[in-house]
């Protein structure tokens, strides 16, 4: 497509380790248009911050190893880069903000200089602009501007998380990967916080990939949702589309996992047993043995991807029609 | 029911380089036997200051934590150490809550070295427990990095349970897992509580986790406690316009549904001289002159349901 801001191309991306090879990333593809907000949804180890990771250039290596595939950045293949290159599009063009909010801040400095430096350095400002600037994001993500002389390990958990999101924003980036940012944070915060991204992307036309186990915030924040089983994306449509009519078991699955506000449940119903192994993954598809649909032929081949509707794959092979489906009125 | 555990007046100071952060402002409240307390409010406002401060991971600056009629916090260091071992902390971060040098039967035996105990029998009891909370007896060599959030979890459960406690603290156990796992934790953590009587103080700022797992919860807004009442209550019939707010703001996982949102206005105060009278006021839409006046005290206002606020009663921190 040709406004596609960001293309991940058939990555593959492993991490040798002495118990074997994990898999964590096999055969991504995705689009993402300029100016659109994307969530990536999948269980814990299903590749979520590795992809954001090999977007970023930051696979940690050794042990991680990008095996193939291509990320291409407003058409720039971003591996034919130099360091030095790639180093001035993070933190200017792209910018992440990091499940573990220790990864982006430093211990020993005050939370409120972690910020001016990142403002300077990106945006050449005088550090007297920058100081006021820091102050203003910090009260933007509901921390009073005074507490800016404090360092990390004065902080909350959520505060400090708040304060990777306020480093982040701060140089208004083109993308913005966010990863579970904001799983630390209570629900108003939460709110404030999606309402500063959302304005991020009115203003700026910012584009997003947000890193999320929460389908409340996809339904909330994104166009698109991107579901991933082990390394994969699974399930691919508009936020009305997926949530409406959810086709692939796993996706199913996690709707039916989900603590209800509304219900009054004794017991949750998780999706039957655990990830599988990533350095021994199932052979055909990867969620057969988990899966209340799947049949013989689910374990000795590869679901292809379909395309049931515009805009919209699944891998699965129901929708193959090599496996049957669920009743036609349910799935209607 | 009995009550295992009586908080009263504790407050948690800490010196910081702008003046003293009042993190835990004096906090009242009681955990009977068996039963689970919700803790929810925003972030920064006290809550895993609260639940250490009741464990004395961190010394309270005042109060009395009363446990099975004795008041712990009397309790000289030698104490302290041997009565340890009745209540037990899991921890908000599984990634940075386990030593990454440690392999998983050595962190699961930690709590075990203050007791002399034979190899044999070490091992076999962290097998035990490994079978208890669902780890595969295969990971009892590996390292934290090698596991999955909802596994590390896991590990940080077993740990807990090591020594058979009365009472665990979780602070925001599955807050960082995603909504899969969460519920097997979750469930993990009901089931422990059937079979062994167990007791919690189960911290989160997620309300449908905390409605699915306590049976009373407590808001807590700036270092206090501004509603408390059982579970059902707080989410049918909230009294408070934080509560109330916390609860609108809540995103439904289905396309399209939005709820009426009170956006809540106005800066957060800071815990360093917070402002006299209600901690909430300068956010709330329904404040009155004396709001800023005096604090209203936290007051019950029908049977189990106590609220910190002059809508619903006439009471203020100084006349109680
Ligand atoms: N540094 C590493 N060394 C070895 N294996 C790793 C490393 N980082 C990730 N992995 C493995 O790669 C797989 C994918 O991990 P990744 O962190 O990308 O998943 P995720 O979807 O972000 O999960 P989560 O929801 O827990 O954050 C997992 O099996 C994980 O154990
Ligand atoms: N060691 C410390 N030194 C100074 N201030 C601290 C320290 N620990 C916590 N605080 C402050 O105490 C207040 C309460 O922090 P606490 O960690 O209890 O919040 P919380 O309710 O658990 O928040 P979150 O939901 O973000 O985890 C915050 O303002 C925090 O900055
Ligand atoms: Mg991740
Ligand atoms: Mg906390």
């Amino acid at each position: 497509m040709a406004s596609a801001l960001l293309q991940i191309q058939d990555l593959k991306v492993e991490y040798h380790t002495e118990d074997g090879i994990v898999t964590a990333v096999d055969n991504l593809s995705l689009d993402l248009n300029k100016g659109e907000t994307l969530g990536l949804v999948g269980e814990t180890g299903a590749g979520k911050t590795t992809s954001a990771l090999a977007v970023m250039r930051l696979v940690p290596a050794p042990p991680g190893k990008v095996i193939s595939g291509r990320v291409l950045f407003d058409g720039q293949d971003l591996s034919t880069l130099k360091a030095e290159e790639m180093r001035l599009i993070r933190g200017n063009r792209i910018s992440m903000i990091f499940q573990d909010p220790m990864t982006s801040l430093n211990p020993v400095m005050t939370v409120g200089r972690q910020i001016e430096e990142a403002v300077e350095l990106h945006q050449k400002m005088d550090n007297k602009t920058a100081k006021a600037r820091a102050g203003e994001m910090l009260k933007l993500v509901g921390i009073p501007a005074a507490r800016a002389a404090d360092y990390p390990h004065e902080f909350s958990g959520g505060m400090r998380q708040r304060v990777g999101i306020a480093m982040a924003l701060s140089c208004n980036p083109e993308l913005l990967i966010a990863d579970e940012p904001t799983t630390a944070l209570d629900v108003t915060i939460q709110a404030q916080v999606l309402e500063l991204m959302k304005r991020l992307r009115t203003e700026f036309g910012t584009s997003m990939i947000i890193i999320t186990h929460d389908l409340g915030i996809v339904a909330e924040a994104c166009d698109k949702v991107a579901i991933m089983y082990a390394g994969a994306v699974v399930e691919y449509g508009t936020v009305e589309s997926v949530f409406n009519r959810p086709l692939h078991p796993y996706t199913r699955g996690l709707f039916g996992s989900i603590p209800n506000i509304a219900e009054d449940v004794e017991r949750l119903t998780p999706i039957p047993g655990l990830m599988p192994d990533p350095t021994d993954l199932p052979y055909g598809c990867r969620f057969h043995p988990r899966c209340p649909m799947a049949r013989e032929i689910c374990s000795t081949q590869t679901p292809a991807i379909s395309t049931p509707e515009d805009g919209r794959t699944v891998a699965c092979m129901i929708y193959e029609g090599l496996v049957p489906g669920y009743d036609t009125e349910e799935k209607a | 029911m009995e009550t295992l555990l009586e908080v009263r007046g504790l407050k948690k100071y800490f010196p910081t380089k702008g003046g003293l952060l009042q993190a835990v402002g004096g906090v009242d409240f009681s955990v009977k036997k068996g039963e689970t307390l919700g803790i929810v409010g925003e972030s920064g406002c006290g809550k895993s200051t609260t639940g250490r401060a009741v464990c004395r991971l961190v010394e309270p600056t005042a109060g009395e934590v009363i446990f099975e009629g004795e008041d712990i916090l009397a309790y000289p260091k030698s104490k302290m150490r041997e009565f340890r071992k009745h209540m037990q902390f899991i921890f908000q971060d599984p990634f940075a809550s386990l030593d990454p040098r440690m392999s998983i039967s050595d962190i699961i035996a930690e709590p075990f070295d203050i007791f002399r105990m034979y190899k044999s029998e070490r091992e076999e009891r962290v097998l035990e427990l490994m079978r208890v909370v669902g780890l595969s007896r295969k990971l009892v060599n590996s390292f934290p990095h090698e596991l999955d959030g909802g596994r590390r979890q896991r590990v940080g459960v077993a740990r807990a349970l090591a020594l058979d406690p009365k009472f665990i603290v979780c602070d925001e156990p599955v807050s960082a897992l995603d909504v899969s796992i969460q519920a097997q934790i979750l469930n993990l953590i009901q089931d422990l509580q059937d079979k062994l009587g167990l007791t919690y103080i189960f911290i989160s700022h997620d309300l449908s986790v905390v409605k699915h797992i306590s049976d009373r919860v407590a808001v807590m807004y700036l270092g206090k406690i501004v509603e408390i009442t059982d579970s059902k209550t707080i989410f049918q019939q909230p009294e408070h316009p934080y509560t109330q707010a916390l609860l609108s703001a809540i995103p439904i996982p289905r396309y399209g549904e939005k709820r009426e949102r009170i956006i809540l206005e106005g800066d957060v105060p800071s815990p360093i001289d917070p402002p006299p009278g209600c901690i909430f006021a300068s956010r709330c839409k329904h404040v009155m002159p004396k709001c800023r006046e005096k604090a209203p005290a936290l007051t019950e206002t029908a049977s189990g349901h106590s609220t910190a606020c002059y809508l619903v009663h006439d009471v203020s921190e100084e006349e109680e």
